[in-house]
């Protein structure tokens, strides 16, 4: 049996392009028999063919129940409609807005066709959000943002509440966006590496390994089973580091000062173990196409002491943390997303997770890095506050575990070596690559497309955020309007993923 | 009961975390600084130029722009005569634009002349607002990590606060997205005066790597001028210890 791979890789002119109609009929049949929508986006067409001009080209991404990811195109005239995959499946809302945002085409009975980020044209519009209003004497409405009162990215969140219970909460997103996806166009594809490095920056080991993937695979060249480990390393710290960051967040929101303390001077361990090996705390240069820095027998060793004095003292305030009953008194029961909810939602990555729907791209599309060395995907049920933060403590163990059998394989070659891919190296094309990593939050997804000349002509990304902000919204219904820091610190998703 | 022994073993364990003198810290393995050697380039190369994802390399000669540099390294690598490393130096920032270039000739960004009245009104008493107009959370949770345990901004009385009431500056990260345009805008016209702003990285410096993105509009910072700019990419907590202590006046 043939690992299910994160990455896809599949000639354009093999993908046959339905109608419109018939492109929402196959895909209502697929989210019908329960395969996961990866992703649904249209790029405009350039006149490189025959064809009218100003046609939309149309992807969608599956992920079949049997682990392999599926490809399906389709081509619409501009302004064209389409019955809305949303109204059967509550997963499609975010990528069919998306979609109307960025190409015009309708989905027509949406029962949220709201902007996504407010690009193109719609920018400075942010006052024109559509928010859905609660009629009603006793219903006070609260705006909060977009500049919040911590330091930390800038958007709405518009309540509606009935004393301090919240009845609805809004969220409305688009104060970052800096225009990411146009950009990737403009520099040379081997060159992308800091730009996708920016674009969500407590993230970009996660950005970076899923462009490498694409760029490497669309320029067939493909890298040593050791550039994998060597990423995946990475990739664990940053996980480590993120959900440290998170877990600090959750111990200020509550006063619980002692975890603010201690979980703040273990994510400075961690990052600056990242920083000797890679000359950057969060990594940035750690990874670019054709390599990953090395370790040398030192670091090596370094990695191992960091991680191990690390693991005792994680432990020592994860005890405290979980033991104590104002701790227990806030989260529990606080900011429940059911496991219906997060999968009716189409929710990804560890808030799925918390809420006992187990996915994650590194079990179920392994490839051969963690098809050869797994990591356990952890899974919580009660998909609270206190279910988002065990979670996170968790994932940190499978990860240190992880780490700690990898750094202590003497097989294992993680010199590293230099392979970088020249800058002037030739992509495949009429190609499209679709890329997943499992990032910090959930799946990173990024789809190159190549033209017939071998150029990049759209780039697509992603962030697990996208669908996840509709979860923090459904957590928060009927709850207090004051535990909503702890719900939101709870999910910890990307503002600037989002916008893009 | 809360457990007793749990807390002592995890306050034990804790210790004491501050950096005694911040001053003498030394960022292990930081790439903070471009080094660029003195001997002439390859007839007619621009591999660094080229190479760099945000425009801060200038040829004839070699000199970058600090406040465009995002510390990728790529420059490093793409050039053949290994004329361009990189150091762990901290002091980077400037309360000039023009003082963030660096060349062989030029190696250190000039030091900082402490203002005799910005010493006066803040040397013991800092308070910050923080403000990300499209900032990727690189420089936000570096912001943040300002006031951990290690670092302990606090102890100089430099605070970030929750209000733009409360503030005698802005920090400022992102490279101003349109659509935070008015809120930015908002935040300062709240501020009391007297009041100042730093542009902490490259992002707040210059647009970074999004500097000629077309939902980007930098115009509030022709209007309000930092009085220090911060560089880095994410600007390392240190960098901006070093600026804003030597801006102050403060020693250690």
């Amino acid at each position: 049996m043939t690992t299910a791979n994160p990455l896809l890789t599949r000639d354009v002119r093999d993908l046959a392009e339905s109608s419109l109609a018939e492109f929402a009929r196959l895909c209502q049949a697929r989210l019908g028999g329960g395969e996961r929508l990866v992703t649904l986006f249209g790029r405009p067409d350039g006149a490189h063919d025959a064809r009218t001009p100003g046609d939309i080209v149309v992807t969608a991404v599956f992920e079949s129940a049997g682990g392999s990811l599926e490809v399906l195109r389709a081509r619409a005239e501009p302004g064209a409609r389409y019955p809305a995959l949303t109204v059967d499946h509550p997963a499609a809302q975010i990528y069919e807005r998306e979609l109307w945002e960025q190409t015009g085409l309708q989905p027509d009975g949406h029962p949220w066709l709201k902007p996504v980020r407010f690009e193109g044209e719609r920018q400075q519009h942010m006052a024109d959000y559509p928010f859905f209003k609660v009629r009603g004497q006793e219903v006070h409405e609260v705006g909060v943002g977009p500049i919040h009162a911590g330091v930390i990215e800038p958007g709405h969140f518009r309540f509606m509440c009935l004393g301090e219970k919240v009845h609805h909460l809004e969220i409305q997103l688009g104060y970052q966006h800096r225009g990411a996806e146009n950009l990737l166009l403009q520099r040379p594809p081997m060159a992308l590496a800091p730009v996708v490095e920016s674009i969500c920056g407590d993230s970009c080991i996660a950005y970076a390994w899923s462009y490498c993937a694409a760029v490497e695979a669309l320029s067939d060249r493909p890298v040593p089973f050791e550039t994998d480990v060597l990423r995946g390393i990475a990739l664990e710290m940053e996980r480590i580091a993120m959900h440290v960051a998170t877990l600090n967040g959750l111990a200020t929101d509550i006063a619980f000062l002692q975890g603010t303390g201690t979980y703040g001077r273990l994510r400075t361990a961690v990052i600056n173990a990242s920083q000797r090996v890679s000359g950057n705390r969060f990594g940035r240069g750690w990874l670019r196409p054709g390599r990953a820095r090395g370790l040398t027998d030192a670091l090596r060793q370094d990695l191992r002491q960091t991680l191990t004095d690390f693991a005792r003292d994680l432990a020592g305030i994860n005890d405290l943390m979980c033991s104590a009953l104002s701790v227990k008194a806030r989260f529990q029961g606080t900011g429940v997303v059911s496991t219906k909810a997060a999968r009716e939602l189409g929710l990804v990555g560890l808030a799925a997770r918390a809420s006992g729907v187990a996915v994650d791209v590194r079990s179920q599309l392994p490839g051969r890095l963690y098809d050869r060395l797994p990591i356990e995907a952890r899974v919580e049920q009660s998909g609270d506050c206190w279910a988002r933060m065990l979670l996170r403590m968790r994932e940190i163990d499978a990860s240190l575990a992880w780490l700690f059998k990898v750094l202590g394989d003497d097989e294992l070659d993680l010199a590293g070596g230099d392979s970088l891919l020249a800058p002037d190296t030739p992509l495949r094309p009429d190609a499209l690559c679709v890329s997943l990593i499992e990032g910090v939050r959930g799946p990173v997804v990024q789809v190159l497309e190549t033209s017939d000349q071998g150029h990049l002509l759209h780039y697509k990304v992603q962030d697990p955020s996208l669908p996840n902000w509709f979860g923090l919204a459904m957590a928060v219904r009927d709850n207090e309007i004051s535990d909503f820091p702890i719900c939101n610190k709870s999910f910890d998703l990307s503002y600037c993923g989002n916008d893009l | 009961m809360f457990n007793f022994p749990k807390s002592i073993a995890v306050r034990k364990a804790q210790g004491s975390q501050y950096i005694p003198d911040l001053r003498a810290a030394v960022p292990g393995g930081f790439r903070g600084k471009p080094v660029i050697g003195a001997a002439d380039c390859e007839s007619a190369c621009q591999a660094c130029e080229s190479a760099c994802p945000s425009r801060a390399i200038t040829l004839d000669p070699v000199r970058i722009d600090m406040g465009r540099c995002v510390l990728c390294g790529d420059c490093e690598t793409a050039c053949p005569s290994a004329k361009i490393g990189f150091n762990s130096d901290v002091k980077l920032a400037s309360t000039t634009r023009e003082g963030l270039t660096i060349s062989a000739a030029h190696p250190d960004i000039d030091p900082i002349k402490v203002s005799a009245e910005l010493r006066r009104r803040y040397g013991r008493s800092l308070k910050l607002r923080s403000v990300s107009a499209g900032g990727c959370n690189g420089c936000e949770m570096e912001i943040n990590a300002l006031g951990n345990v290690n670092f302990d901004l606090g102890r100089y009385g430099i605070d970030i606060v929750a209000s733009p009431r409360h503030a005698d500056g802005l920090v400022l990260s992102g490279p101003i997205s349109r659509n935070m345009v008015n809120a930015l805008q908002i935040c300062w016209d709240a501020m009391p005066e007297p009041k100042l702003v730093i542009a902490v990285g490259a992002c707040a410096i210059s647009g970074g790597v999004f500097a000629d993105c077309e939902p980007v509009d930098r115009r509030f910072l022709e209007t309000f001028k930092p009085s220090l700019y911060i560089p880095g990419c994410p600007t390392h907590p240190l960098v901006f210890i070093a600026g804003v202590m030597d801006l102050l006046g403060i020693e250690v």
